[in-house]
């Protein structure tokens, strides 16, 4: 028993911030009458805010290194968008390669920022500060304060979803959404959505047992097993719960399996490597990190020409979704990324924050956002609440900190 | 009243996980200095913690009776208000701050929230010249050296008016000149003001030398309180701590010596904010296999600038001379190419250099040597568990588990997973800097053994320290630095203390 107390102690972090987000989700369900949770508002939460979930992911890096931020995201993701805009629309060059030329730019620009910072010791602070101004205004020089409308390839990435390869298979499956009592029940489940979500789940808990028994037979510690039922059930049935939920709205979004995608591999970047352990010990102590070997200076480059690169798929993202690409998208990028990566746990300090923490904050950004739109808040207002939301998530998180220490 | 100026009585501290003081009682009469002693965890900074009210009322069971009232702390500033001040293990000074600026730093000479400078300079020297600091009162605290620093501390808890005066472990990172000083210090506010001491140390030599009266900590219970008004033996006072007779101070070994492994030839470093200013000069030196090589010398000697220096260059600007490992000459131009060529560092310095706090046991033993566990791109992070649990059990690190983040070790814990960490780095040059500082007498003697075992496996070790017996007692051979050079150089076993500070004066007065 002892052994399970300990391992839900070593994990009480990721569970609070999960229920956090459950309030707050049951909290917007109440007021908003259960619209929140209808399938095409759950939908548009994860198509919405698909690009404060990548930029999260960057962001949480440059907070790991030492409480780093960038401050010049927002007007980067403006700049890539007129840039991989202008080539497409004004040049005429094919979508998937304006794309690119999308990519690299963003890359570019963080390699930029990341040599200033790491290599001429300019606070991050101040390079990205000039960042914010010099790519804002780059991308007014581009557009010339017009719009680009942009198609094709890009309105596919920001608003299509995987064509449903069984449709009509899953009709038996319907009467549960119809017990929803939905305004407008569902009249299909997107085959491909289900058949994705529930082979996914599998895997998954598969992958747990499996890693489970490999561990144990070689000896070492395992959490205890019922912990890994309760967590792999759950784990199974949320997966599930939530891709049938997209199936009732378009099926599964491109965008989301963009942002999972990211989402694992940045994950595992961050807890099973040498790269991520680094970014974790600079963060922690950057002096004791560095007699032990840690190239801080190339930490703090990957941490920035990443910012950079993932700013370019926010960029693309954005660009699709609005179809279009113009001179003031992106404002106040930074801020939900920011905001985000500190809800989800993040220490202003570095060396403290985890990926999906970033995921969950973002995620909790996003339902405010949503639940704030759907009751027809005044956006000043929703600004207020944001802004109190992260000032008290971290105040929340020193209390609590402050208490564990000593009691 | 009774004699007594502070009475604590049954103090029992939790923490998660570990009780760090049960029942303990503690009595310290007015105007003595009173020593408290113990091993590594035994909870002596913990129970002045409590006292200080930085473990604040209710956080703990038991009394505490100052000055015949019983005292509730709910912070520090309540027990500085009644007269206690706290230095602690670790130097809290502001580093950009002048001398003066940090002595009243918290205790500001003002009105209505106006420093009055000139009454806070004036002030300042007069309490630099009580406790004897010979600087400016505006030198920044960051050059002054440690010694000094301690100084300032002392400074500061005077100027608060503090009757009763807590020092954890004042002279672990002193030498043997500025320790004489501090403790004369003591002797001196504790004769003419009738101040209150109580001190914690692991120099046990140091504390019969000044103590009135001694108490030892075990486990987190009191052992016993003994008066040293005739001297207490100090196997009398390792016996006590450790629960059972230490015959040697230092373990025995035959040193099985190779070929040269690591040579230094013609170094010099300059100082990287002055890069006119020598701080190593010409210094060559070489270490056989097999053999424990002293480097003593003065603080201030370059000795730590050495060996940072040779260690990728670590420390240092226009570094010149050459580096031979195994007869080749190799050129080590950043930390990760020392690391990679076989050499390891344990700073001396393990709270700003040594650890990162907020991470657990096992995950600092690992970062110097992750590639070591790490298959394909994959961290394995239950062999680092593994590794974990064998370090922790080999040098006896007192903790929790592997889990404990080292911010909540005692001091001495923490410098043994440092240590881990550098030994499971399986280096073939160990430079260890003031490796025993702030470790008790039986966790020295663990740490002796390990390092004793690397010389036998044929590793090159480097041991610099300021503690006299300990290089004396356990090295193969040394240097003697003084003032950036290397002016010395003799076999432990025909060295005395009195032949190694003359060469140390004579180099001196040479120039
Ligand atoms: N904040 C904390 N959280 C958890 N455990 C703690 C905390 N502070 C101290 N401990 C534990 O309490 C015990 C006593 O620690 P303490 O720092 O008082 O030892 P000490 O006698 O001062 O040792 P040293 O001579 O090494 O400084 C240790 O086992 C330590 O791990
Ligand atoms: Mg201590």
């Amino acid at each position: 028993m002892s052994k399970v107390k300990e391992f839900v102690n070593r994990n009480t972090r990721q569970y609070g911030m999960i229920i956090a987000l459950l309030i707050i989700m049951i909290f917007f369900g109440i007021i908003t009458e259960g619209k929140i949770i209808w399938p095409r508002n759950i939908s548009m939460l994860v198509r919405q805010n698909a690009y404060v979930l990548i930029l999260a992911i960057g962001m949480m890096f440059c907070i790991l290194t030492g409480g780093n931020i960038d401050l010049s995201v927002g007007s980067l993701v403006a700049l890539v968008s007129a840039m991989s805009g202008m080539m497409t629309t004004t040049l005429g060059l094919p979508p998937w390669l304006s794309i690119i030329i999308g990519i690299l730019t963003g890359l570019l620009a963080g390699i930029w920022q990341g040599f200033w910072i790491a290599f001429v010791k300019v606070p991050p602070f101040i390079t990205t500060l000039a960042g914010m101004l010099v790519f804002r205004g780059l991308n007014n020089i581009i557009l010339n304060g017009k719009t680009l409308p942009l198609s094709g390839l890009y309105v596919t990435i920001g608003t299509g979803s995987v064509p449903d390869i069984a449709p009509n298979t899953f009709r038996d499956f319907l009467h549960i959404g119809n017990l929803l009592n939905l305004q407008n029940p569902p009249k299909f489940l997107n085959g491909t959505m289900l058949i994705v979500g529930f082979v996914l789940s599998v895997i998954y808990v598969l992958f747990m047992f499996l890693s489970r028994q490999r561990k144990k037979k070689r000896g070492y510690e395992v959490a205890p097993l019922p912990m890994v039922i309760i967590k792999a059930a759950l784990i199974f049935i949320v997966i599930n719960i939530f891709s049938y939920w997209l199936a009732m709205d378009e099926g599964l979004p491109i965008m989301l399996i963009l942002v999972a995608i990211l989402f694992v591999t940045y994950s595992f970047i961050a807890t099973k490597t040498i790269l991520g352990r680094h970014l974790y010990a600079m963060g922690g102590n950057a002096k004791a990190a560095e007699l032990s070997g840690v190239n801080t200076k190339k930490m703090m480059f990957l941490a920035y020409a990443n910012m950079g690169f993932l700013s370019s798929i926010a960029a693309i993202v954005t660009a699709g979704r609005m179809m279009a690409a113009s001179p003031n998208v992106g404002v106040n990028f930074e801020m939900d990324a920011i905001g985000s990566c500190f809800i989800g746990g993040a220490s202003a300090y570095g060396g403290v924050g985890t990926i999906w923490g970033a995921i969950v904050g973002a995620f909790i950004m996003g339902v405010m956002n949503n639940g704030m739109s759907i009751i027809g808040l005044n956006v000043f207002l929703q600004s207020v609440a944001k802004g109190l939301v992260v000032l008290f998530a971290v105040a929340f998180d020193m209390y609590s900190k402050s208490k564990s220490r000593f009691c | 009243m009774s004699e007594y100026i502070l009475q604590m009585e049954n103090i029992t501290k939790k923490f998660p996980g570990v009780t760090a003081l049960s029942n303990v009682s503690f009595k310290v009469k007015k105007g003595e200095i009173h020593a408290l002693v113990g091993e590594n965890g035994a909870g002596k900074s913990t129970l002045m913690n409590v006292l200080s009210g930085i473990h604040p009322y209710g956080s703990y069971e038991g009394d505490i009776i100052y000055k015949g009232t019983e005292c509730k702390f709910k912070n520090i500033r309540d027990s500085e208000g009644m007269g206690i001040a706290i230095i602690h293990q670790e130097l809290a000074l502001s580093p950009f701050l002048t001398i003066a600026e940090n002595i009243f730093i918290g205790n500001e000479r003002a009105k209505c929230g106006i420093i009055n400078w000139d009454e806070t300079n004036k002030a300042a020297v007069q309490l630099m010249k009580r406790v004897g600091i010979r600087e400016r009162y505006d030198a920044q605290v960051k050059n002054i050296g440690v010694g000094k620093q301690q100084l300032v501390e002392i400074a500061k808890a005077l100027s608060k008016n503090c009757e009763l005066l807590i020092l954890d472990e004042p002279t672990a990172a002193l030498n043997d000149e500025d320790s004489d000083h501090l403790l004369e210090l003591l002797k001196t506010l504790n004769k003419e003001s009738g101040m209150t001491c109580i001190m914690i140390s692991h120099k046990l030599h140091e504390v019969i030398k000044v103590a009135n009266s001694i108490t030892i900590l075990r486990d987190g219970k009191t052992i016993e309180t003994l008066d040293n008004s005739e001297s207490v033996s100090e196997d009398r006072i390792i016996k006590d701590m450790v629960g059972r007779e230490l015959t040697d101070r230092f373990p025995e070994h035959t040193p099985n010596i190779g070929d040269i492994g690591f040579e230094i030839k013609d170094w010099t470093v300059h100082d990287p904010l002055n890069e006119e200013r020598r701080i190593v000069k010409n210094a060559n030196m070489n270490f056989r296999k097999g053999e424990i090589v002293g480097v003593y010398g003065l603080m201030g000697s370059g000795r730590t600038e050495l060996a940072m220096s040779v260690f990728g260059k670590a420390y240092g600007s226009k570094i010149c001379g050459t580096l031979i490992k195994e007869g080749k000459e190799i050129t080590l131009n950043n930390i990760q190419q020392a690391i990679s060529n076989g050499l390891a560092y344990v700073t001396e310095d393990r709270k700003t250099a040594g650890l990162v706090h907020i991470q657990d046991i096992k995950w600092n033993i690992t970062l110097s040597n992750l590639k070591q566990i790490t298959k394909g791109f994959v961290v394995n992070e239950d062999e680092e568990i593994i590794i974990g649990k064998e370090y922790r059990e080999k040098f006896n690190i007192k903790s929790t588990s592997v889990f404990q983040k080292v911010g909540n070790l005692s001091g001495g814990n923490q410098q043994k997973v440092v240590l881990s960490k550098w030994i499971f780095s399986s280096p073939d040059v160990l430079i260890l800097d003031e490796p025993t500082r702030g470790i008790d007498v039986g966790a020295k003697y663990e740490i002796y053994k390990i390092i004793l075992q690397l010389a036998q496996e044929g590793k090159c070790v480097i041991m610099i320290s300021s503690e006299l017996p300990e290089i004396l007692g356990i090295t193969d051979r040394l240097y003697i630095m003084n003032e950036g050079r290397v002016v010395g150089e003799m076999k432990t076993s025909e060295a005395t203390p009195e032949d190694i500070m003359s060469t140390i004066i004579n180099s001196s007065a040479g120039r």
